[in-house]
C-alpha cells in the first residue's frame, strides 16, 4: 500500500506520468513518424520556454496567488534588453545579458508584489492589470519594432547544439539550453522542498492567517514570490528570443494559458498550498506532447487553444474527483486499522 | 499578601498593562492588565465573547491594541508582532488552531519552531526526532506523516497542542485546548503541564469546563464583557463563584426533564444498524419530542452512528425507519430529505460560511422552507427567522450583518446551532452542542432544545458531557467499542452512573 502511494506521489505525479507514456505510445502506434528522436527532442525544444514560465507560476500558484502578467514581464525584459543592446551596439556576453533581463523583469515582479502585498488586492486583477500596463509601456516607452538580428552572443547560443545525432529520419537537434533548464528546475525543486523560505510558500498557501500568527513574515515573502517570477519570466523571455532567432515584442503575450493548465495539470492547487516540480514539468511535457501530435495528426492549429482549454478542464476535474475518492477510501483503511485494534483489545 | 511574599514572586514573563480594544466602535477589551508568571497557570475565565482570545492575540502579537502595553521580560512593546513574540519564547494554541491543512502533522508541529529558530534551510528528517520525542511526552499515537487535513478534530487539537509544546516556549498560552479531548488525553495534557511549570514556564489557560479551570490553575482571572471582574488565587474561587463573577447571576445545572408522552410515536428507529469498523447491531427507537443522549469515549463508535444517520458514512447494514417508514440513507441528500439535521463535531471547517454573514449563515440551509407561494424567497420570513434564532440564541455581535470570522468561538458555534435548528428537521442530531460554550449560555441552548422537543423535535445529543446529558435528556445512550451497552432511564441519569457507565 505504502509502496503504491508512494509511486503514485503526493500529488498523484505517478499517475501523470502514466498518462504521458500512455499518450506517447498510443501516439506512436497511431503514426509512427511520431516516435522519433527527431520528435522527441523538438518537443523537448518547444518545452524550455514552457517549463521556465511554469515554475515560476508554481510559485505563485503555492502561496494561493496567480500571475498571469508573466508573458508581458518576460516579453518586456527580453525585448527591452535586445532592444538595448543592439540601439546602444554593445554586447555584454550571454550571461551579461541575462542579467539585465533578470534585473528588469525582477523590477517588474516587484511591481506585482508590492500592488498586491501592500493593498491586499485579489492576485487576479493585480496582474491582469499589469499585464496590459507593462506591455503598453513596451510599446510606448521600448518600441514595437521587429529585430530579426540578435546581439552576437545570444545569436551564438541559439546555433549551440548539446547532441547532434544523424538518424533514418534526419538530423536531431537537442538544444543546449536543456540543461540549465533542467538545472534551474532542480534549484526551484530544492527550494520549494529543502529551505524555510519554500516551506513558508506552502504554509502560506495552506492557512494564510495560521501562516502570519505562525512568525512567517508573510507580506515579504509575498512580495519575494512576485518578485522571483518576474526574474523567471526574464529568463524566459531571453530564451525564447534566442531559440526562436528573432525579438517580435508581438510574442508569448497570449499563451498564459497553455502554462496555467500545465502547472495545473501537474497537480498544483488553484486554491494554493499544493504542488511540486516534478508534476509541473511532467504537466508542461503533456500538454506539448498533445500540441505536437494534435499537429501531425492534422488538427488544425487553431484547435490547439480549444484543446489545451478541454485539458485544463479535464484536469482539475479528474483531481477534483480523485481528492474526493481518496478521502473515502482513507476512511475505509482507518477503519480496517481500527477493527485490527479493537481484535487485538480482546485477544489480549 | 505582605511585601515579602511578592518580593519571592519571579517578575512575569509577559505582562499585559491597561490593554484596550476595540472592533469597528464596540469595545472588546476594557482596562485589562493580566501577569503571566514562571511556574504558574493563569486562567482566564468569561462568558463567550468577552474577549479572552482577544486578549491572547494582543499578547501573541497577532492583534494590536488601541492603547496599552506588552511588557516582555519587563521591557516596553506598545505592540509587537508575530514574529517577534514566538521569538521571545511566546507559544500559543489558538482556539482555532491555525495548522496548515496541506502539510503533515511532523511539518505542523515543527515548522514554527525552525521559523523561531531563523533557520533558513529545512531538512525533514532531522526535525522528525523532535516531533517524534513529543508525542512520546504526550503518550500520543498521531500518524506524523498524515496531511492534517485528513486529521479528527480531536487529532488536530493535538497536533497544535504539540506544536506548542516542541518549542523551548518561556510562556505557553492556552486557548481552549481541550475542547476535542477526552477524560484520558486530557489528563495526560494536564500532567505534562504540571511538568511544564515545575520547568518555570508561565502558562494561560482558557477553559469553559471549569473543573478543569480548578484543577489546573493556580491564579484565576474572570472577564466579563471585555472588563476585568476579578483576579485572585485559585483557591478563593469555586465553580459557583466563578460562574457568578462570569454571568452575574446563579446559574442552574439542575436536571429539566419534561414528561414524556408513553404513546408519542416513534419519529427515529434503528433496527441492527452495522458499519464494518465503527459500530455493530445498533438498535433504539426515538420518540417524537424525545431528548436522547448518546454518550462514550472517542472512538467508541458514537460519531460514526451520527454520521450514517446523517449520510457521511451510510451504514453497511440495517435499517433506518423516519416516522414508521424505512429509508435508505446513502448520502447527506437523502438524510436531509428524510427530515435529519446534523450539528457536526467539526464546527469550523464544516458547518459555517466564514466570509458570510451571520444572517445568510442561520438561513443557508432552509431556503427551501421560506419561499413565497411564487417560489421566491420570502424576505419576510427570512428576516423573522433571523431574528428569532439571532435573538433566541443570544448570538453576541453588533448586529446579523456581521460576518462569522469576526465572531467569538462560541458565538459562531451558536450560528451554526442556529442554521440547523431553522431547517426544522424531525430528527436534530448534536455532535458535543455546547463545547466550547461558556456556562450560562450552556443551559440558554439546552433550554431551547428543550422549548423544540417540546413542539416535536426529536434530538439526539451526543455528547461525553456528563452534567450536560443529566440535565437535559430523557435517556441515555451509552455505546462502547462499536456496540450498545447501556439504556439509562429515568433515575439512573446520574453524572455518576454515566462516567461509570462510559469506562467500566
Ligand atoms: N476581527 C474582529 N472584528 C470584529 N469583531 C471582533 C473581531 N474579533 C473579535 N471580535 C469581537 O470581539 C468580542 C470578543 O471576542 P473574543 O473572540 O475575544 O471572545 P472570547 O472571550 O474568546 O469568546 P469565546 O469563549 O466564545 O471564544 C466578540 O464580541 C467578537 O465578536
Ligand atoms: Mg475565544
Amino acid at each position: 500500500m505504502d509502496v503504491i502511494r508512494r509511486l503514485r506521489g503526493s500529488n498523484n505525479e505517478g499517475v501523470l506520468a502514466l498518462v504521458l507514456v500512455g499518450f506517447i505510445v498510443a501516439m506512436s502506434i497511431a503514426n509512427p513518424t511520431f516516435f522519433t528522436l527527431n520528435t522527441g527532442f523538438s518537443i523537448l525544444r518547444s518545452s524550455i520556454v514552457p517549463v521556465i514560465f511554469a515554475l515560476g507560476v508554481l510559485i505563485v500558484v503555492v502561496t494561493g496567488g496567480i500571475d498571469v502578467s508573466f508573458a508581458a514581464i518576460a516579453i518586456f525584459a527580453g525585448y527591452a534588453t535586445v532592444s538595448f543592446c543592439l540601439n546602444m551596439g554593445f554586447d555584454p556576453g550571454i550571461l551579461g545579458i541575462f542579467a539585465i533581463a533578470v534585473g528588469v523583469g525582477s523590477l517588474l515582479g516587484l511591481i506585482n508584489g508590492i500592488v498586491i502585498a501592500r493593498f491586499n488586492l485579489p492576485t487576479l486583477i493585480v496582474t491582469l492589470g499589469t499585464q496590459g500596463v507593462f506591455f503598453g509601456a513596451m510599446y510606448t516607452y521600448v518600441g514595437a519594432q521587429y529585430y530579426a538580428e540578435l546581439p552576437g552572443s545570444m545569436a551564438a547560443l541559439a546555433t549551440s547544439n548539446l547532441l547532434d545525432v544523424t538518424t533514418s529520419a534526419g538530423r536531431a537537434y537537442l538544444h543546449v539550453l536543456v540543461v540549465p533548464v533542467l538545472l534551474l528546475c532542480v534549484l526551484v525543486a530544492w527550494v520549494l522542498k529543502r529551505t524555510m523560505f519554500g516551506r513558508s510558500l506552502y504554509a502560506i498557501g495552506g492557512d494564510i492567517e495560521a501562516a502570519r500568527r505562525a512568525g512567517f513574515l508573510v507580506k515579504r515573502t509575498q512580495v519575494w514570490v512576485y518578485v522571483m517570477v518576474g526574474a523567471l519570466a526574464a529568463v524566459a523571455g531571453i530564451v525564447h528570443i534566442v531559440l526562436s532567432r528573432s525579438a517580435n515584442p508581438r510574442d508569448l503575450v497570449g499563451g498564459e494559458l497553455d502554462i496555467i493548465a500545465a502547472v495545473v495539470l501537474g497537480g498544483a492547487s488553484i486554491f494554493g498550498g499544493r504542488g511540486s516540480v516534478i508534476g509541473t514539468v511532467l504537466g508542461v511535457l503533456l500538454v506539448q506532447v498533445i500540441k505536437n501530435s494534435l499537429l501531425l495528426v492534422g488538427v488544425p492549429s487553431a484547435w490547439l487553444r480549444t484543446a489545451v482549454g478541454i485539458l485544463l478542464v479535464l484536469g482539475v476535474g479528474i483531481q477534483a474527483v480523485a481528492a474526493r475518492r481518496d478521502s473515502r477510501q482513507k476512511r475505509v483503511i482507518d477503519e480496517v486499522d481500527a477493527e485490527q485494534k479493537h481484535e487485538e483489545k480482546v485477544e489480549s | 499578601m505582605s511585601s515579602d511574599t511578592v518580593s519571592l514572586v519571579p517578575s512575569p514573563v509577559v505582562s499585559a498593562n491597561g490593554i484596550f480594544k476595540s472592533f469597528g466602535g464596540v469595545p472588546a477589551l476594557v482596562d485589562v492588565s493580566i501577569d503571566l508568571i514562571p511556574g504558574e497557570v493563569h486562567c482566564l475565565a468569561g462568558e463567550n465573547g468577552c474577549g479572552k482570545s482577544t486578549l491572547i492575540k494582543i499578547i501573541s502579537g497577532v492583534e494590536r491594541p488601541d492603547s496599552g502595553e506588552i511588557l516582555i521580560d519587563g521591557v516596553s512593546h506598545s505592540h509587537i508582532n508575530a514574529n517577534a513574540a514566538i521569538k521571545s519564547g511566546i507559544q500559543v494554541i489558538y482556539q482555532d488552531f491555525s495548522l496548515f491543512p496541506n502539510l503533515t502533522v511532523a511539518e505542523n508541529i515543527v515548522l514554527t519552531a525552525e521559523v523561531a529558530r531563523r533557520r533558513r534551510l529545512y531538512s525533514p528528517a532531522s526535525v522528525r526526532p523532535k516531533a517524534e520525542e513529543i508525542l512520546r511526552d504526550l503518550g500520543l499515537d498521531l500518524d506524523l506523516d498524515r496531511e492534517v487535513s485528513e486529521l479528527s478534530v480531536a487529532d488536530k487539537q493535538l497536533t497544535a497542542i504539540c506544536r506548542a509544546l516542541v518549542n523551548d516556549a518561556r510562556a505557553i498560552i492556552m486557548d481552549e485546548p481541550t475542547t476535542a479531548l477526552t477524560h484520558s488525553e486530557v489528563s495526560r495534557l494536564f500532567a505534562l503541564v504540571e511538568r511544564l511549570r515545575a520547568r518555570g514556564v508561565a502558562l494561560m489557560f482558557v477553559s469553559h469546563k471549569l473543573e478543569e479551570v480548578l484543577a489546573i490553575s493556580q491564579r484565576l482571572t474572570i472577564m466579563r464583557s471585555g472588563r476585568q471582574i476579578v483576579t485572585g488565587p485559585t483557591t478563593d474561587f469555586d465553580e459557583r463563584s466563578i460562574s457568578h463573577y462570569m454571568t452575574g447571576r446563579e446559574v442552574d445545572e439542575s436536571r429539566v426533564v419534561s414528561e414524556l408522552d408513553a404513546t408519542a410515536p416513534l419519529a427515529l428507529e434503528l433496527v441492527d444498524l452495522s458499519l464494518a469498523g465503527a459500530y455493530r447491531n445498533i438498535s433504539f427507537g426515538l420518540r417524537r419530542g424525545e431528548i436522547l443522549g448518546v454518550t462514550g469515549l472517542l472512538g467508541s463508535g458514537r460519531t460514526e452512528i451520527a454520521e450514517s444517520l446523517f449520510g457521511v458514512t451510510p451504514a453497511d447494514e440495517g435499517q433506518i425507519k423516519v416516522n414508521g417508514a424505512p429509508v435508505r440513507i446513502r448520502s447527506i441528500q437523502d438524510a436531509v430529505s428524510a427530515g435529519i439535521g446534523y450539528v457536526p463535531e467539526d464546527r469550523l471547517s464544516q458547518g459555517l460560511f466564514l466570509e458570510k454573514s451571520i444572517a445568510d449563515n442561520i438561513v443557508a440551509s432552509s431556503l427551501r422552507s421560506h419561499r413565497t407561494r411564487w417560489g421566491t424567497l420570502s424576505r419576510d420570513a427570512i428576516a423573522s427567522t433571523i431574528k428569532h434564532y439571532f435573538h433566541g440564541l443570544k448570538i453576541n455581535a453588533r448586529n446579523a450583518q456581521a460576518p462569522v470570522r469576526t465572531l467569538s468561538g462560541g458565538n459562531a458555534q451558536r450560528v451554526v446551532l442556529a442554521k440547523w435548528l431553522a431547517t426544522s428537521p424531525t430528527v436534530l442530531l448534536l455532535n458535543g452542542p455546547t463545547v466550547g460554550v461558556d456556562v450560562g449560555s450552556k443551559q440558554e441552548i439546552l433550554e431551547l432544545l428543550r422549548v423544540e422537543a417540546a413542539k416535536g423535535m426529536s434530538v439526539i445529543v451526543i455528547s461525553d458531557d456528563a452534567p450536560e446529558l443529566v440535565s437535559s435528556c430523557h435517556r441515555v445512550l451509552v455505546i462502547k467499542q462499536g456496540r450498545l451497552t447501556h439504556i439509562l432511564e429515568g433515575d439512573e441519569i446520574t453524572v455518576d452512573t454515566i462516567q461509570e457507565r462510559m469506562s467500566a
